[in-house]
């Protein structure tokens, strides 16, 4: 029998880390991130592949380490209470285009379902047409689960290919600890900086890895998801996830008020653009991809912490979608979408629906 | 034990367990279900789901990183 019950997957207990990640987000903000991006697992992935060198938008390049502390949070918790799985191989391929495509729709919105929420709780009222994008994509993904769209089963691997991918974490942190920013200069050894623009806001770094870790850790014991939250009101009318991510929204509105941190309004908005079509579309994109592979932009870091080798090529994908989406000049910025931002969506919609429509499978049952 | 009556659901990620778990509760009405799942989340949501369907947790065995539960309704 259940020995020992998980508190953190109890209705408290989702809407109590829903309210910490509300007031900690805004407070990153007011300790240093850049505006309604107190913390953007897809911005955030994109400073990182800027740091990298994967693309040079030059304002935008970062190793943030809120990502790093999500991973490594997600490992211990995993740890503590033996949930660490290390497990692959379901459609890595697949996994990967999709992370692609979730991100080249989430910098044509400009942010990830974190971010859109943080926006409307910053008063940014573009953010409305994004999430009502993540959830129309989110409801095509249902529809296809509904029809028998699924990756196929994992399998069993090996402990240290499970912690690949926090080593990979690991490592960055090490790039970041080596070669520190230096106020003014664009590079220090391999990393490049941002000497202005959002890459260039942040709050010290044990401050953003230890928030980082500590919310790593009570999201991988409350399996707290953005896109898991709509898709379980759609498919299943239950309202778990859902108010985790109400009481995130909430909270971080009373944070900003606190913070004089909420400023209502379309235009001026921090990294934002007021064009709704593309802030819809761009999500709803992100959205059916997000459904399509199983978790939002911060539950698949979360899963790679717990040894999940598919949800970590997701994050690969999304870094390497972040290149295309800055090199290509697909993501857009306060002036608008980028100059090949339509096309990219509409070809990312493509691809989503191709692997949807491709990809089912009925399980028998027994064993 | 009838094999028509358990669900292997070991390797998928929610909500693929979920979504079967719930298929054969309509399609059973009531009696007795088992499913075999491998994650802890998936042990949970498979849980909760039943449960919102009126049906009861009445075993629930874990064995390495597998678990198998066995939901009832009268």
């Amino acid at each position: 029998m259940n020995s020992m019950k998980n508190v953190f997957a109890s209705r408290w207990g989702i809407i109590s880390v829903g309210a910490i990640i509300g007031i900690l987000a805004p407070l990153l903000q007011k300790l240093g991130n850049p505006g309604n991006m107190g913390i953007c697992v897809a911005c955030f992935e994109r400073d990182i592949a800027g740091a990298l060198g994967f693309h040079r938008a030059e304002v935008v390049q970062y190793i943030r380490p809120e990502i790093i502390g999500f991973v490594i949070g997600s490992l211990i918790a995993a740890y503590s209470f033996k949930e660490f799985r290390p497990r692959l191989g379901s459609a890595p391929i697949v996994r990967f285009v999709l992370g692609v495509f979730a991100m080249i729709g989430a910098l044509v919105f400009l942010g990830c379902p974190w971010r859109a929420m943080l926006r409307l709780a910053g008063g940014d009222g573009n953010a409305i047409f994004g999430l009502l994008g993540l959830i129309g994509g989110i409801w095509i993904g249902t529809l296809f689960l509904k029809g028998g769209y699924n990756l196929g089963r994992t399998q069993w691997t090996y402990a240290s290919a499970g912690w690949l991918f926090s080593l990979f974490m690991v490592g960055l942190l090490a790039l970041l600890v080596m070669f520190p920013p230096i106020k003014g200069e664009a590079r220090n050894g391999v990393l490049f900086y941002s000497t202005k623009g959002p890459g260039s806001m942040y709050p010290p770094l044990w401050i953003s890895l230890g928030v980082g870790t500590l919310l790593g850790f009570l999201a991988q014991r409350s399996r707290f998801c953005t896109m898991g939250a709509f898709r379980d009101l759609i498919l299943f009318r239950q309202i778990h996830l859902l108010s985790g991510v109400v009481a995130l929204i909430v909270f971080a509105f009373l944070t900003n008020l606190i913070f004089k941190q909420f400023h209502p309004g379309f235009s001026g908005q921090p990294v934002a653009h007021t064009i709704h079509i593309w802030n819809f579309l761009g999500m709803a994109l992100a959205g059916l991809a997000f459904a399509l592979a199983g978790g939002c932009p911060g539950r698949q870091l979360f899963m790679a912490g717990e040894g999940d080798g598919d949800a970590a090529l997701f994050v690969m994908g999304m870094i390497v979608g972040a290149g295309f989406a800055h090199n290509f000049g697909l993501a857009s910025s306060p002036k608008g979408v980028g100059p090949y931002g339509i096309p990219a969506v509409i070809i990312g919609f493509i691809v989503c629906l191709f692997i949807g429509f491709t990809m089912r499978r009925t399980y028998g049952e027994g064993v | 034990m009838i094999m028509e009556k358990v669900i292997d659901a070991r390797g998928l990620s929610c909500p693929q367990p979920v979504l079967m778990t719930l298929n054969k509760i309509k399609s059973l009405k009531k009696g007795e279900l088992i499913i075999k799942v491998d994650t802890e989340t998936s042990k949970e949501n498979v849980s909760r789901a039943a449960e919102s369907q009126g049906w009861k947790v009445a075993d629930l065995i874990s064995e390495g990183s597998e678990y198998t539960i066995t939901i009832k309704k009268d």
